[in-house]
């Protein structure tokens, strides 16, 4: 008998299976994680906490009959029947008897399942890609990887290349006439016949030959130094690519809960993405009321503020602190603006003004979302009355690098996780 | 005799002397026969992972597989579900796998159980001898997983998983029931090259659309000739769908023939499992129930022990009636235990009803020769209609519940009396007739000159009807397969009438 113990094998045996399992369900895994994004607590977005998926649509179909028909059932009974006693069945037609005939129907297939943490961000923040991205310029700390690089005479013995050191090995054996080990035997032989036959002649050219063959056999190695060859690897610097994303949040008292809620579900998504996706992008939080400060992101997440609303001074900022900072020659330039759109009338020739002739010029995609209010449609859905900043940047929309500009509406948090992977799809596209 | 262990706690020398203990006395007293056996003791997650590839050690990548863990582990984790003690593979070595948790009295209740009740029956039953070859499962298993990664990889997931959802979906029409010749496992690796050189060597006579045999000029007789000859190959009807396709669907590539080979040839592994669920855990638990007891008699084990078996055992053989909510159907382990322990007081201790019913070995003294009889050479089916006594069928007081399309209620038509006895026997036996376990659908005919419409015949008994909506979506897997229209006929048995037609889109 053999007892193995297999409790220290390799965990995730099924993990294939799973894999082929959740690609299949895609479109209930998005629902899931949009609907758990949607419920949970801002803090509670990026935590450990298991998504719930519920799966509907994956059957596996295959011929089954029906419980209609003549059946008859033979069951542990009470002690208390007779004969033509008779019992109701019971409605909806499922059987009183056969355990077989419950749970069939449609909803055979419904079952919940959890995803990981794991699973939800990798699954989720990889479909999503920053447009236009480019490498403009190398990072001060260089990121580096080996590369294989030909061959070479010198290095570890791990990294000894054996085909061809083999290979010149041959050659050189040919080349010098190294004698085969047959060469060796065939002498041997040759001198037993000799001494057999008593041909002494023969039998002393032999020897000699053996002598001179054996020398060779000495002098001339198997595998000579000159032979080994390495494989070369150089360690190649990677560009990393730098970019930058600005968040600009309206915090205005026009702005309600549900809308700055809304928003910070935007840039909370937006934030884990970047983070997970791109190591290398630098995140300016930026928030405005009247004026505009750059905090961190403890407080753009978590702090409350109110106030008058003037978008101008958050892209002035923003301005700023790219100026500063994060010249366009050397970063990828992105800005996320999330607002309801209200902004001082007075303000938008300074905004188009800043839009046109600073901002929408150096970056690579400015993309606006507007939060809406609890319910119904949005204000310009209905009789057409559009916001004010909505209405501003649909005017700019003529111009040359208004292609950089995205617009969405977002009102609703399940919407939240579909406007962040519509704007940045990954696709090569920008959507406009 | 020293005690094998005390406490809940085990190692793996409480393992080895257990399972020593129990070979003596199954070797021995019993005189079972089984498979050098191999215990791998393993984790919760590791037994979700058997579960989820039906225990097999070694299975290939399919969603389906994905899907079952996924939920069994959702029910598992919020406490729906509790998790089987052991499992155990028909191979030899017999492997068992037990699970860590479990305390040392459940470890030998384990070994007893599937080591040797489980084992024993793989060994002896007829059916597992006609159908099963243990030594070649995991060798044939490792073959079928190497060969779907590199069909994987040669073909793409997305093809591959075509072929295996829609060979899946048709896995109970995929056996043959009939045995032709004892089946070899351990040729298929060989074979499986052979069919391949072979396919790509020859050319399919019955499809072939060669210019002029189909112009309508050659004689019609001599037409009708051709067809006569062409469809006698086909050897219609066949009920085993799987093979079927495998063997003349004119649109398949060979290694789309061998991946519906592979998943038929698995189900057929699991063929006689779903035959002789009542026998074979019948057969274990009565094997662990006689083994634990004889361990207890002889010192092996300590009262507490036996009594946490008498425990576990106990829920395990719980069978409620049907006007209890926990009520889903037959316990199979309750209902073979029953039957065996029955069998094993006529041997010894007959009474005159005994002598009457079992005249063959009432009162013979050797109950294990006589299980072993049984064990060997019967299905639930034919164990049911054989060796159901009247004492077993009062035990479980059994009741005939007819339930008939035209009347509102169900009714009780024989109880548990001498008038009974018989027909209830013999209406259960039929409740496990494999015939019952998946609609038996098969191919009636192919349009060959046609449309290479494929048509399948279902014979409706007693009005038992197909699911409609699941008939359309597995016709759609069928024509995956076929390569062509696929339709289903549904016929009344008695009369011939048709019922339905459904055919795939």
């Amino acid at each position: 008998m053999v007892i193995v113990d297999r409790r220290s094998n390799p965990q995730g045996k099924s993990l294939a299976n799973r894999q082929r399992f959740l690609e299949r369900v895609r479109g209930d895994v998005r629902k899931a994680v949009a609907d758990t994004i949607a419920r949970r607590r801002i803090a509670d977005v990026d935590t450990d906490e298991e998504v719930r998926v519920r799966v509907d649509g994956i059957e596996e179909p295959g011929f089954a009959t029906t419980p209609e028909g003549e059946h008859d059932y033979v069951l542990p009974g009470t002690g208390g029947f007779n004969r033509g006693d008779r019992i109701r069945k019971p409605s909806g037609g499922g059987g009183a008897g056969n355990g077989r005939k419950a749970g069939r129907g449609s909803g055979q297939d419904a079952f919940e399942f959890s995803l990981t943490r794991e699973e939800f961000l990798n699954y989720f923040l990889d479909e999503l890609e920053l447009p236009r991205l480019a490498r403009t310029s190398l990072a001060q700390d260089r990121m580096s990887k080996p590369q294989r690089a030909g061959i070479s005479i010198y290095g570890q013995p791990s990294a000894l290349d054996v085909r061809r050191t083999m290979r010149n090995s041959y050659a050189r054996r040919i080349a010098l006439h190294r004698p085969a080990k047959s060469e060796v035997a065939t002498l041997e032989e040759r001198i037993e016949l000799a001494r057999a036959a008593g041909d002494e002649p023969a039998r002393l050219q032999a020897e000699a030959d053996l002598v001179q063959v054996r020398r060779r056999l000495a002098r001339i190695p198997y595998v000579d130094p000159v032979d080994v060859r390495y494989a070369r690897h150089v360690r190649l610097p990677l560009p990393a690519t730098e970019a930058v994303m600005f968040c600009l949040m309206d915090v205005s008292g026009s702005m309600t809960e549900h809308m700055k809620d809304l928003a910070k579900r935007f840039f909370m998504l937006l934030h884990l993405f970047l983070g997970r996706r791109y190591g290398r992008v630098h995140v300016v939080f930026i928030r405005h009321t009247e004026r505009a400060a750059e905090v961190d992101e403890e407080t753009f997440f978590r702090s409350r503020e109110t106030g008058g609303t003037m978008v101008s001074s958050a892209l002035e900022m923003m301005l700023q602190v790219q100026a500063s900072r994060f010249p366009p020659d050397r970063y990828n330039l992105y800005v996320a603006q999330a607002s309801d759109g209200d902004n001082d009338s007075a303000d938008r020739a300074r905004v188009s003004t800043l839009m046109l002739g600073h901002i929408l010029p150096i970056v690579r995609y400015f993309a606006y979302v507007e939060t809406g209010g609890e319910r119904g449609a949005f204000p310009h859905h209905a009789g057409r009355r559009t916001t004010e900043l909505w209405d501003t940047y649909e005017a700019l929309g003529a111009n040359a690098d208004a292609e950089h500009l995205a617009m969405r509406h977002l009102n609703d948090g399940a919407a939240v996780w579909g406007v962040l992977a519509d704007l940045f799809a990954k696709s090569g596209r920008v959507p406009a | 005799m020293t005690l094998l262990f005390d406490g809940a706690e085990w190692d793996f020398q409480t393992l080895d002397a257990i399972n020593r203990a129990c070979a003596d006395i199954a070797g021995g007293e019993f005189g079972l026969q089984t498979y050098p056996n191999q215990i791998e003791v393993i984790t919760s997650e590791q037994m979700l992972d058997a579960y989820s590839s039906n225990g097999l050690p070694l299975m290939y990548s399919h969603w389906s597989f994905g899907k079952r863990f996924a939920r069994d582990e959702g029910l598992y984790r919020r406490g729906h579900q509790g998790l089987a003690y052991e499992i155990v593979i028909n191979s030899s070595p017999c492997i068992s796998y037990i699970m860590e948790e479990n305390t040392a009295t459940l470890q030998a209740l384990v070994i007893a159980h599937a080591c040797f009740g489980h084992n024993h029956f793989f060994r002896n039953n007829y059916l597992f001898k006609q159908w099963t070859d243990a030594e070649a499962i995991l060798g044939y298993l490792a073959y079928a997983k190497a060969y779907v990664t590199e069909c994987e990889e040669r073909q793409g997931a997305a093809a591959v998983e075509r072929i295996l959802d829609a060979a899946h979906a048709l896995r109970p029409q995929g056996i043959h029931r009939y045995p032709k010749r004892r089946w070899r496992l351990a040729e298929e690796t060989e074979r499986a090259r052979f069919r391949r050189e072979d396919a790509e060597t020859s050319y399919d006579q019955l499809m072939r659309t060669v210019p002029g045999f189909r112009t309508g000029q050659e004689p019609a007789e001599a037409r009708e000739k051709m067809e006569t000859e062409l469809r006698s190959r086909l050897r219609l009807p066949e009920e085993n769908l799987l093979y079927f396709c495998e063997k003349n669907s004119p649109r398949l590539a060979g290694w789309e023939r061998e991946l519906i080979r592979i998943v038929r040839l698995l189900a057929q592994y699991f063929y006689p499992q779903a035959q002789t669920k009542v026998a074979n855990e019948g057969c274990a638990t009565f094997v662990h129930y006689r083994m634990m007891t004889r361990l207890h008699e002889t010192g092996q084990i300590n009262n507490g022990a036996f009594l946490e078996f008498l425990h576990s055992h106990s829920s395990v053989i719980l069978q409620p009636d049907l006007s209890d909510e926990r009520f889903s159907g037959w316990n199979p382990y309750a209902l073979g235990f029953a039957i065996m322990r029955d069998l094993e007081r006529v041997c010894l201790e007959p009474d005159d009803e005994d002598r009457a019913w079992y005249p063959a070995f009432a009162g013979n003294n050797d109950p294990w020769a006589t299980l072993r009889d049984v064990w060997a050479n019967y299905r639930d089916e034919g164990l049911i209609r054989q060796f159901l006594g009247p004492k077993v069928i009062r035990a479980f007081r059994m009741v005939h519940l007819a339930d008939r399309p035209t009347d509102p209620d169900y009714r009780i038509n024989d109880i548990h009396d001498e008038d009974g006895y018989r027909r209830i026997a013999s209406l259960l036996a039929d409740q496990y007739e494999p015939a019952n376990l998946a609609p038996l659908i098969e191919v009636a005919d192919v349009d060959l000159f046609g449309s290479r419409t494929l048509k399948l015949m279902h014979d409706s008994h007693r009005g038992a009807r197909l699911d409609g909506d699941m008939a359309k979506k597995t016709l759609q897997h069928m024509q995956v397969l076929w390569g062509y229209r696929v339709c289903l006929q549904e016929r009344d048995a008695e009369s011939g009438r048709v019922l339905t037609e459904y055919a795939s889109a």
